[in-house]
């Protein structure tokens, strides 16, 4: 006798409802004891639908044949040595910068699934966490095995997880996921799936990664759109979950427009990083990190919010500040790390001739008038062999924890710092987003693990300078950290190219 | 104007009939090619249809096969075997 056959729908409905049973042992508040405490209100957890319908026998198969390609591609690549294909080594320090803030940040995805997966009482629910946690693991494990060829050749790749927690500037996507990891299950869903992944990693993985691909970097092209065609479920998840909160209960959603206003300005600080790879390390140019912006927050950020409109959600606070800032942001970000990259585990340069145009053009008057002339001092203080290093260490934000170099929106002449005192201390802000967040949880963020701070107090393996400090990352000058053009790096590229300098000099591949 | 969806592909052999059906059946759609990758926005809604994606490729296909080489979206998802809708509901 012939079966009809089922459904979609269908072979989704069986294969992610009755999984789980009404405990008698023990009342169901106690087998699942954090999923009400955020006052988050669930009417029906039956409601929650994975819109992508996906089973677990078409998540193996898909991801079984996803990986295959990855993984020959990735030989191939090593086999080939496929670095020498870059379109220079200066490239590098964006790939240093992934493998030690976000390949971290992935993992730990991957843990704040797990735990939210069992915390959820409904079943939907916890199947799509666990799709999810494997996912950010794959992506944690492919990203090591992609850059795995680069560490046997350039310095900086080495220490990743020790990095990690001790670097200042890895603390800001650490401080990140450990805050969301440290929130209620809801808070979680909304910082990872909706806020990071639908509304910011579109300007990661898509200009970035395209980028990657215009700058032959063949190894993070394919890892980098392996990973993002498993973000579009999480994307798309991430939207269902907030609508499916949104739709369970009105009194739900203030507490989602506060998730939603939190979560988009703690990623919006955290994609400066992200801006600075896309206009100053991407030694062949694909779009600027304004125009990106453009592309990915005021047209399709946006569409998503006049979707939510029904809702009675409104775009994120401070949206228009971000605005504001996008011609600004990256160029000051980049002056730190130029000043600062002796404590860290990167290179950094001062722009060539043709990337100076090419931000001119990019971003016009802003450019010309603010920041050229700082490179131009900068350069003139490498002719006269005084290459310019800070030897300070910076005030960081205690929410976002990025040193507070952004500059007000109305005076890019001046330094943007808020403060708050709160039971007999002083706090540090680079921004009204940041000290608004810091209002509303400060007994959390009071505990935050601030670098510089935590260094002055001798707790950084007994540091009592910057050059005893990057010892303790682990970092050696000039083969993992400071100038590029003095670098190992540097001189071994030159080497492979019969001792020519082959820095290009042109944005276009 | 409504406000765009988009749907984007990994630029290679398998996503160019899907591309092609895609810019077939949304004559409002617009393919932006950049290096490795094509996005293609349309205003409102977009449809992915199975049946002219097998029309393309000359045999069956399975349309959930289309995470393999998708890379992003954004909009509201419908999906059933024949067709992958993207839309925004809003105003």
């Amino acid at each position: 006798m012939a079966h009809r056959k089922l459904t979609l729908k269908e072979k989704y409905q069986l294969m992610t409802r009755g999984l789980d049973w009404e405990t008698t042992y023990q009342p169901m508040d106690k087998v699942f004891p954090y999923d009400q405490y955020e006052g988050i209100k669930i009417k029906n957890w039956d409601k929650w639908e994975d819109p992508f319908r996906l089973t677990m026998d078409a998540y193996w198969k898909y991801q079984a044949e996803k990986e295959r390609k990855l993984y020959a591609i990735l030989d191939s690549f090593s086999q080939n040595n496929g670095q020498l294909n870059l379109s220079d080594a200066r490239y590098l320090t964006a790939l240093k910068i992934w493998m030690q803030g976000i390949t971290p940040a992935e993992y730990n995805s991957h843990r704040g699934f797990c735990m939210v997966g069992r915390q959820f009482r409904g079943a939907g629910a916890r199947v799509a966490c666990q799709m999810q946690a494997l996912d950010e693991l794959r992506h944690a494990q492919t990203q090591m095995h992609a850059f795995s060829q680069y560490n046997k050749h350039f310095g900086g790749f080495h220490q990743a997880m020790h990095m990690r927690d001790r670097a200042w500037y890895l603390s800001i996507p650490k401080s990140y996921f450990e805050d969301a990891m440290t929130a209620g299950p809801f808070e979680f869903v909304t910082a990872i799936s909706f806020s990071f992944e639908y509304v910011l990693t579109n300007l990661l993985f898509m200009p970035f990664v395209s980028g990657a691909a215009y700058n032959g970097d063949m190894a993070t092209t394919t890892f980098g759109f392996s990973a993002q065609s498993d973000e579009s479920r999480h994307m798309t998840l991430g939207l269902e979950v907030v609508k499916f909160i949104l739709e369970q209960h009105e009194d739900n959603v203030p507490i989602m427009q506060r998730y939603i206003d939190k979560w988009f300005w703690r990623g919006y600080r955290l994609l400066a990083l992200v801006g600075t790879m896309m206009d100053y390390m991407l030694p062949k140019k694909v779009m600027s990190w304004a125009e990106a912006w453009g592309i990915y927050w005021e047209e399709n950020g946006m569409a998503l919010f006049h979707d939510l409109e029904r809702y009675g959600i409104k775009p994120p606070k401070y949206h228009e500040i971000a605005t504001l800032e996008k011609n600004h942001i990256t160029h000051q970000a980049w002056t730190v790390f130029y000043t600062a990259c002796p404590a860290t585990a990167f290179h950094a340069w001062l722009p060539q001739p043709y990337e100076l145009d090419w931000l001119s053009e990019k971003y016009g008057e802003t450019f010309e008038r603010y920041y050229r002339p700082r490179f131009a001092q900068f350069a003139e203080l490498e002719r006269a062999g005084e290459r310019f290093y800070t030897n300070r260490l910076p005030l960081v934000c205690q929410t976002c924890q990025v040193p507070v170099f952004f500059t007000e929106v109305n005076n890019p002449m001046r330094q943007s710092v808020r403060q708050l005192d709160w039971q007999g201390m002083k706090f540090n802000f680079c921004s009204d987003g940041c000290k608004d967040i810091f209002a509303h949880e400060p007994e959390k963020f009071c505990q935050a693990y601030i670098p510089p701070q935590q260094i002055y107090q001798g707790n950084a393996g007994g540091a009592r300078n910057l050059q005893e400090y990057a010892a303790w990352l682990k970092c050696e000058f000039g083969k993992d950290s400071g100038e590029y053009y003095t670098s190992e790096d540097y001189a071994r590229w030159k080497q492979w190219h019969g001792g020519k300098d082959t820095t290009p000099s042109s944005a276009a591949a | 104007m409504r406000d765009k969806v988009f749907i984007a592909f990994q630029q290679n052999e398998e996503s160019r009939p899907i591309i092609e059906a895609i810019l077939q059946d949304n004559p409002l759609a617009v393919a932006n090619e950049q290096p490795a990758m094509v996005k293609i926005d349309a205003p409102g809604r977009l449809v992915v249809r199975r049946t002219t994606i097998e029309e393309k490729m000359g045999r069956a296909f399975d349309l959930q096969s289309i995470h393999i080489n998708l890379i992003s979206l954004a909009g509201n998802i419908d999906e059933t075997e024949d067709e992958f809708i993207l839309a925004w509901h809003g105003a």
